[in-house]
């Protein structure tokens, strides 16, 4: 069984090795002759304004938040689906009890206005 | 003429692969001067756990890993160092005024968990395990018979984390 993970690791292995290779050859082989124009950061062709390291509103945080809940709870129904054909109907209640829960969380969520993007 | 000793098998030397890449990239979350380069070291870290986990047959662990911790957490934990400007700006030392004491109970922790790991007796062989999908149906089983409580509980902690950003976030503007 775990034979069929080493196609996996074999992508990895390449996935790594080839980026890399063309990396490290173009440092090797490549002529350098910087100038200030050729180090300036760009993007799209405009000049940039300001530093990288910008501060993210606090936005984002939330919604990751948000997002690590939703994940979790998908993790954890995956299974409870799988066995569903073998549930007792108290094991079913028991999983839309568990559901119910965190759609409250999501009407709170929504109710507030967390999910609108301001 | 001296027995040679056994050629290590290749499972076991993806194993110890996936072993020095996870202590390599913990090392870097550790050592790393940049807390953002730290964040990605620990990117690195968890897949390479999740190989670990992949080397126990422990799929559907491997898959949860990958998809809460790599997905997941670590998004999360990137926006709270790039929301936090003076973590972003120059950089940080890994060290300050309590890393010897810190070194120390790390020491002995380790010691601890040596001398605790060393002393159980493990079994040569594994236990067969369940085909791939009775598993996490057994595991699904289990979750709303024997652990419905916990389960249920988890829900409710879920529940709260969801109302609790909300009140830490949006209260303030």
């Amino acid at each position: 069984m775990l034979s069929q993970y080493a196609f996996i690791l074999i992508m990895a292995a390449i996935a790594l090795v080839l980026p890399l290779a063309a990396i490290i050859l173009g440092h090797i082989l490549g002529p350098r002759r910087p100038d200030a124009v050729k180090n300036a950061v760009y993007e799209s062709g405009v000049e940039t304004i300001g530093d990288t390291w910008v501060q993210f509103r606090a936005q984002y945080y939330l919604i990751g938040l948000v997002f690590v809940v939703f994940d979790v709870e998908a993790i954890f129904l995956f299974p409870i689906a799988i066995a569903y054909s073998q549930l007792s109907l108290f094991a079913v209640f028991a999983t839309i009890f568990f559901i119910v829960l965190l759609v409250i969380g999501l009407l709170y969520d929504w109710r507030k206005g967390a999910l609108e993007w301001q | 003429m001296p027995e040679l000793p056994p050629l290590p098998t290749i499972s076991q030397l993806v194993f110890t692969g996936f072993a020095l890449f996870t202590c390599a990239s913990a090392l870097g979350v550790v050592l790393a001067r940049n807390l953002f380069h730290g964040a990605l070291a620990l990117v690195a870290t968890l897949f390479g756990v999740a190989g670990l986990y992949v080397m126990l047959e422990a799929e559907f662990l491997a898959v949860s890993q990958v998809l809460v911790y790599v997905g997941a957490i670590a998004t999360l934990i990137t926006f709270a160092i790039m929301l936090t400007r003076s973590m972003m700006y120059g950089k940080t030392s890994p060290l300050n005024r309590q890393w010897g004491k810190t070194g120390l109970f790390a020491v002995m922790i380790f010691l601890a968990l040596y001398g605790f790991v060393g002393s159980i007796p493990w079994a040569d062989s594994a236990p067969a395990v369940l085909a791939d999908e009775s598993m996490i149906a057994a595991l699904g089983v289990e979750f709303v018979t024997n652990y419905v409580v916990a389960f249920e509980v988890m829900g409710l902690l879920l529940l709260v984390a969801l109302v609790g950003a909300v009140m830490l976030a949006r209260d303030n503007n």
